[in-house]
């Protein structure tokens, strides 16, 4: 099997998801070694996308509209790649960005960081910030696999695009399908939500909008057959 | 399929009178956690602990027996169990946790075990899961205006509640009071309506009343790792075990019992969902995919 070329691309984003990538410890072995990794700025020596086609882009960051490198680089990494996977709440939603009003050193000009699918088709989306290591390699494994029913609800619209507790308001709770289990609670990386009376309440201004929790909910999409298969 | 898929099914009572005086019924879960404790099996469960608000519970990391043993017995409220799994592992650094839940909080766990977004480094930590059997459950105003409103006894005097025959019963002030389950309906979260699992098929090991006499549990073990463990605790004689044949329904009765009962329940719950599902579908509302199963 020819191993599938992968190419990290960094956008704005903490490197925290990257960092998250290599906290699988040395499951990080098997993602490197199921793929070829032809462009990493921080892990390879690579500078530049490599000429001609590749198969998959795993992007970091938002993009940020006034940085001209960023949008080319996006723009090129959409053109070479058969697959764009917006990863971690900075690609995938905006995350944390979303509150970006510019005006900071060393670059004042740079105001308006957005999802990379304002600018690119996006194929696939793992919120969180950062996505815990295991669903990164659940999902690099996936799709090494070709596990389509593993990777179905990282395609848009199922889990990617999403920001913020509002989404656990207006497609949960207000659909009457909330059940009170706290998994939102728990899956928020700054403790935004605490559950009252069996309910999730946020906090809005301490929510980064990475979308973990409406992934995570188990109201959102529930894998059925993934789960029966788990249980031996 | 009734009951989801399993592995077999069993009617225990707890030998241990400690854990018997407080137990919701067979003391399954209880007895299980205890055992699974002691075995080195777990270092920690998350169950529904008692909290300051009378029969609210709290999701409690319970980490000795005595911690467990104070968690016995039903809550009929909603007790968001998962919401502490990330403190269980991270603040007080457990490596087997037991989760002890209702069948939606099961799967909220199998899901965080397969797509774990914000779930760092827990999915490996989930060493067991004990599924209780559910009908439906109830917001805490829900159950407090059951209680106070239709039962007429204040909450804090209530000493115990169960659900069965087809009555709500509260015991307490001396007195105990039963209203026709019916009257309850109306309380009933509504996200539960479209839940098609009330014996909690994604558990290792479910258990709850329905189908056994009082006193009794019904138990099913699910996985490799739930019979194992129920098996070893059987062997130790931890448990009073019949089989669920001689709960069996008399031929021709009019009220059903065993499994016969379970059965038609579960598939009143299946029903219901798959209905409540397409009624909602109808209104054009969104509805979890795959929820009825």
């Amino acid at each position: 099997m020819t191993k599938p070329k992968v190419a990290y691309v960094h956008l704005s984003g903490c490197t925290g998801c990257l960092v998250s990538l290599a906290d699988t410890y040395e499951k990080l072995l098997d993602i490197l070694g199921a793929v070829d990794m032809v462009y990493n700025l921080t892990l390879a020596d690579a500078r530049t996308l490599p000429e001609g086609k590749f198969d998959i882009a795993i992007v970091e960051g938002a993009v940020c509209l006034q940085d001209k490198e960023s949008v080319e680089l996006i723009k090129e990494a959409r053109e070479k790649a058969g697959l764009v996977v917006a990863y971690g709440g900075c690609s995938a939603t905006g995350n944390v960005l979303n509150n970006s009003r510019g005006g900071q050193w060393n670059q004042p000009q740079h105001e308006s960081f957005v999802p990379i699918n304002r600018v690119v088709k996006v194929d696939a989306y793992i919120p969180g910030c950062p996505p815990s290591p295991e669903v990164i390699y659940n999902f690099c494994i996936a799709a090494v696999t070709g596990d389509t029913e593993y990777l179905k609800p990282f395609m848009a619209n199922e889990t990617g695009g999403y920001h913020c507790g509002c989404d656990l308001n207006t497609k949960v709770i207000q659909n009457s399908l909330c059940i009170g289990c706290g998994t939102c609670a728990a899956s928020c990386p700054t403790r935004a939500i605490e559950m009252v009376y069996g309910r999730p309440s946020f906090n809005n201004v301490r929510c980064v909008k990475c979308g973990a929790c409406f992934s995570a909910c188990p109201r959102s999409f529930l894998p059925v057959n993934k789960i029966k298969a788990q249980l031996v | 399929m009734p009951f989801g898929t399993y592995k077999e099914v069993m009617a225990l009572k707890a030998k241990d009178a400690k854990i018997a005086g407080v137990s919701q019924d067979g003391g399954v879960v209880t007895t299980m956690l205890c055992y699974a404790l002691d075995k080195g099996i777990i270092d920690g469960a998350l169950v529904a602990g008692k909290g300051d608000t009378p029969w609210l519970p709290k999701p409690t990391i319970a980490t000795t027996k005595e911690q467990i043993i104070a968690a016995a017995g039903t809550k009929y409220t909603i007790s968001p169990v998962v919401s502490v799994i990330k403190d269980a592992v991270r603040e007080n650094g457990l490596e087997k946790l037991a989760i002890v839940g209702t069948p939606c909080q099961v799967y909220a766990i199998r899901k965080m075990q397969l797509y774990p977004f914000g779930a760092r480094h827990i999915p490996d930590k989930i060493a067991l899961t004990i599924g209780i059997f559910c009908t439906e459950n109830f917001s805490y105003a829900g159950l407090k205006t059951i209680i106070e409103d239709h039962c007429k006894m204040p909450v804090d005097a209530v000493t115990k509640m169960e659900i069965g025959g087809g009555k709500f019963k509260v015991k307490g002030a001396g007195k105990e009071v039963a209203i026709p389950i019916k009257e309850t309906h109306k309380y009933e979260q509504d996200g539960c309506h479209v839940c098609s699992d009330l014996t909690a098929e994604f558990a290792d090991i479910s258990t709850g009343s329905i189908g056994t006499p009082d006193g009794w549990s019904t138990v099913f073990t699910r996985s490799t790792k739930g019979k194992d463990l129920l098996g070893k605790a059987i062997a130790d004689g931890l448990f009073e075990k019949k089989s669920m044949d001689e709960f069996k329904s008399a031929p021709g009765a009019k009220i059903q019992s065993g499994l016969d009962l379970l059965g038609k329940m579960d598939q009143q719950k299946k029903d219901k969902a798959k209905k409540t599902f397409d009624e909602r579908k109808a209104l054009g509302l969104f509805v979890t995919p795959e929820i009825v199963y």
